[in-house]
């Protein structure tokens, strides 16, 4: 018959499941929650023991200089991969945006200005894939994130007409860039207000709680009558922005605006977040895993220069790195599955 | 088409919610025709019918999923026209969507106060307002005693809890809000029998606090348990309306398969 009830089966080993079982799925679930940060300090521990010149200062400093810009960027690519998107033209509108504060500075030499001027750049490039993707009903933001590529970095190329790079910066610039106080590049403060401003706004605003609604659920946070498609909006205006600061950065630091800034630097961000421990499918990962994936590049590149390991190696082993953390988050939704069917097993 | 017998008399009541004259298409499809029910306080109403015939679609333009293409809706009395989901809340309509509409990555705080959150301060728009997360918390955990649901953590995503639990969440966050329709789409469909059992307890509980409930459901014991009313839809249109009894099932039964003679 059409509405017989269906005899519902019991489950059948309730008790059958040792507790110890239970156990070890929550110690196995925290593990991989801490994972990505374990296996940075097995790292910084073993590099240490296989080359001297890791631990020294200047290297350190050497390496926080060199992975700001990373985790400046990655930063803003978080948020976007928390609402299950992926953000491919930040290293391109990055290069853009120091083309234009170098031309602003060719009118003005005016710090304020040339940094105003780089953030605006930012802000409108990743408006322009906020409100495409959502009101143009792209199905993905991969398209319209790899058409803003190419014309970003069309674009720089056009406006810096055949130069590589355009010397000079207002001192401003200079200071975020490539200064240190007390022999702490300035890059790193940078990194932590960005860091926790974007905390702030994820985690105390009531904006923070919708995109991991949005990321968690996307039907269900229409259906509980969130803005879904600005809040959409929002987080690519953000990872622009992102952007924006991470040109000021490198643009202090080399003292000079290039349109081939940037290279392959979206690889690098959406790497960093994924190792670090942010899940891909959305919903789930917070400004930690942006920071520590971007550290774990930025040591594991420098590691592999200061032991003569040749490039392309580097890029085999983040690769191969990348494929982990993705294994590590098919393992983390295997094991909740697995708790779920325990807790129906317990329920009574 | 003959109606079964009108249980209309019973209650001398308005009705909180009136659908009249429903009607909604999806390109070629007439999912909806001329559908009219009425939904009173402190009742169970019981929205059958086979898969496809317009229960889903219905209660989706009631919560404000879907827009009506004719037809209208009065709350009290009051023709009210609901944009969206929010708007359906903000009258006071809670829906508990088949697929629960749970976020596996919050808490059931966090999934609780989605989309109305709790926050300050009231001057700044909504989304940079600061969220209040003690008082969600304490708030939420007092409903979820309050109803004797049990939940193995309150502060780990729902992710990690029971198919049973999980309904028991979507349920206990539609009473807290709920002030005057409460509609559950299949609430039951995926439980066993006693998971089953404890929605079943709070969808009487959600009526005895004076909610009009929506039920749909294909378990024909649970809307003789339950529902003081029947409402049975077929192919877009209201083929039948009575009060379902032991006695009168397997009528329900033909009128939503249409084997009616």
């Amino acid at each position: 018959m059409l509405v017989k009830q269906r005899p519902d089966a019991e489950p059948a080993e309730v008790r059958t499941r040792p507790l110890a079982d239970g156990a070890a799925l929550g110690v196995a679930l925290k593990l991989l929650g801490i994972g990505p940060l374990l296996i940075l300090i097995l790292l910084v521990v073993g590099i240490s023991l296989a080359t001297p010149n890791f631990l020294k200062p200047v290297n350190l400093g050497n390496i926080l200089a060199q992975t700001a810009v990373i985790a400046i960027v990655a930063i803003g690519q978080h948020l976007v991969i928390l609402t299950r998107g992926i953000d491919l033209s930040v290293g391109a509108n990055l290069a853009l945006a120091t083309v234009i504060g170098g031309l602003v500075y060719r009118l003005a030499d005016s710090g304020p200005l040339v940094m105003a001027a780089m953030l605006v750049a930012g802000g409108l490039v990743g408006a322009v894939n906020g409100i495409v993707y959502v009101f143009g009903r792209l199905p993905h933001p991969f398209i319209i994130t790899l058409a803003t590529l190419s014309i970003a970095r069309g674009l720089a190329l056009e406006l810096a007409v055949g130069h590589t790079t355009m010397r000079g910066m207002p001192i401003e610039i200079a200071f975020f860039g490539g200064g240190s106080t007390l022999g702490i590049p300035n890059s790193f403060f940078v990194v932590f207000g960005v860091a926790a401003l974007v905390l702030l706004m994820a985690r105390a605003m009531v904006w923070g709680r919708w995109i991991y609604a949005v990321g968690g659920k996307p039907e269900a946070a229409v259906q509980m009558g969130i803005p879904v498609k600005w809040v959409l909006v929002s987080v690519y205006v953000i990872s622009g922005l992102c952007a924006g600061v991470g040109a000021i950065v490198l643009a202090g630091r080399t003292e000079a605006a290039s349109p081939l800034y940037g290279n392959l630097l979206e690889l690098d961000t959406i790497a960093a977040v994924i190792i670090g421990g942010a899940s891909f499918l959305g919903g789930r990962g917070h400004i930690g895993h942006a920071l520590v994936g971007a550290v774990m590049i930025g040591v594991i590149r420098n590691a592999l220069n200061l032991l003569n390991v040749d490039v392309f190696f580097q890029m085999i082993a983040i690769g191969a790195i990348i494929v982990l953390a993705v294994e590590a988050d098919v393992l983390r939704n295997h094991l909740e599955a697995r708790v779920r069917v325990m807790q129906s097993g317990r329920a009574s | 088409m003959t109606a079964a017998a009108s249980a209309s008399t019973v209650l001398s009541a308005s009705p909180v919610l009136a659908v009249n004259n429903a009607e909604k298409r999806f390109g070629a499809v007439h999912a909806l025709k001329g559908v009219s029910l009425e939904a009173y306080r402190g009742e169970v109403l019981a929205l059958l019918g086979d898969n496809g015939a317009g229960k889903s679609t219905l209660v989706k333009c009631i919560s404000g999923v879907h827009g009506l293409d004719g037809g209208e809706i009065l709350l009290d009395g009051q023709r009210t026209a609901i944009h969206n989901p929010a708007a359906a809340r903000g009258a006071g309509i809670e829906t508990v969507y088949q697929d629960l509409a749970l976020f596996d990555n919050l808490t059931p705080a966090q999934n609780f106060y989605c989309g109305r959150e709790l926050s300050f301060p009231s001057w700044l728009p909504r989304g940079m307002r600061l969220l209040r997360r003690r008082a969600m918390d304490r708030e939420a955990a007092a409903v979820i005693d309050r109803l004797k649901v049990r939940l193995p953590r309150f502060d780990a995503p729902v992710a990690l809890m029971s198919g049973g639990q999980r309904q028991a969440i979507a349920v206990a966050r539609a009473t807290v809000f709920a002030r005057k329709v409460v509609m559950l789409d299949e609430p039951t469909a995926a439980l066993g029998l006693r998971e089953a059992r404890k929605v079943l307890d709070l969808i009487a509980q959600l009526r005895d606090e004076g909610n009009a409930v929506i039920l749909i459901t294909h378990n024909m014991e649970h809307v003789v348990e339950l529902a003081d009313r029947a409402v049975v839809l077929r192919q877009g249109r209201k083929v039948g309306e009575l009060r379902p009894s032991k006695a009168n099932q397997h009528e329900l039964v033909s009128l939503i398969v249409g084997a009616e003679t």
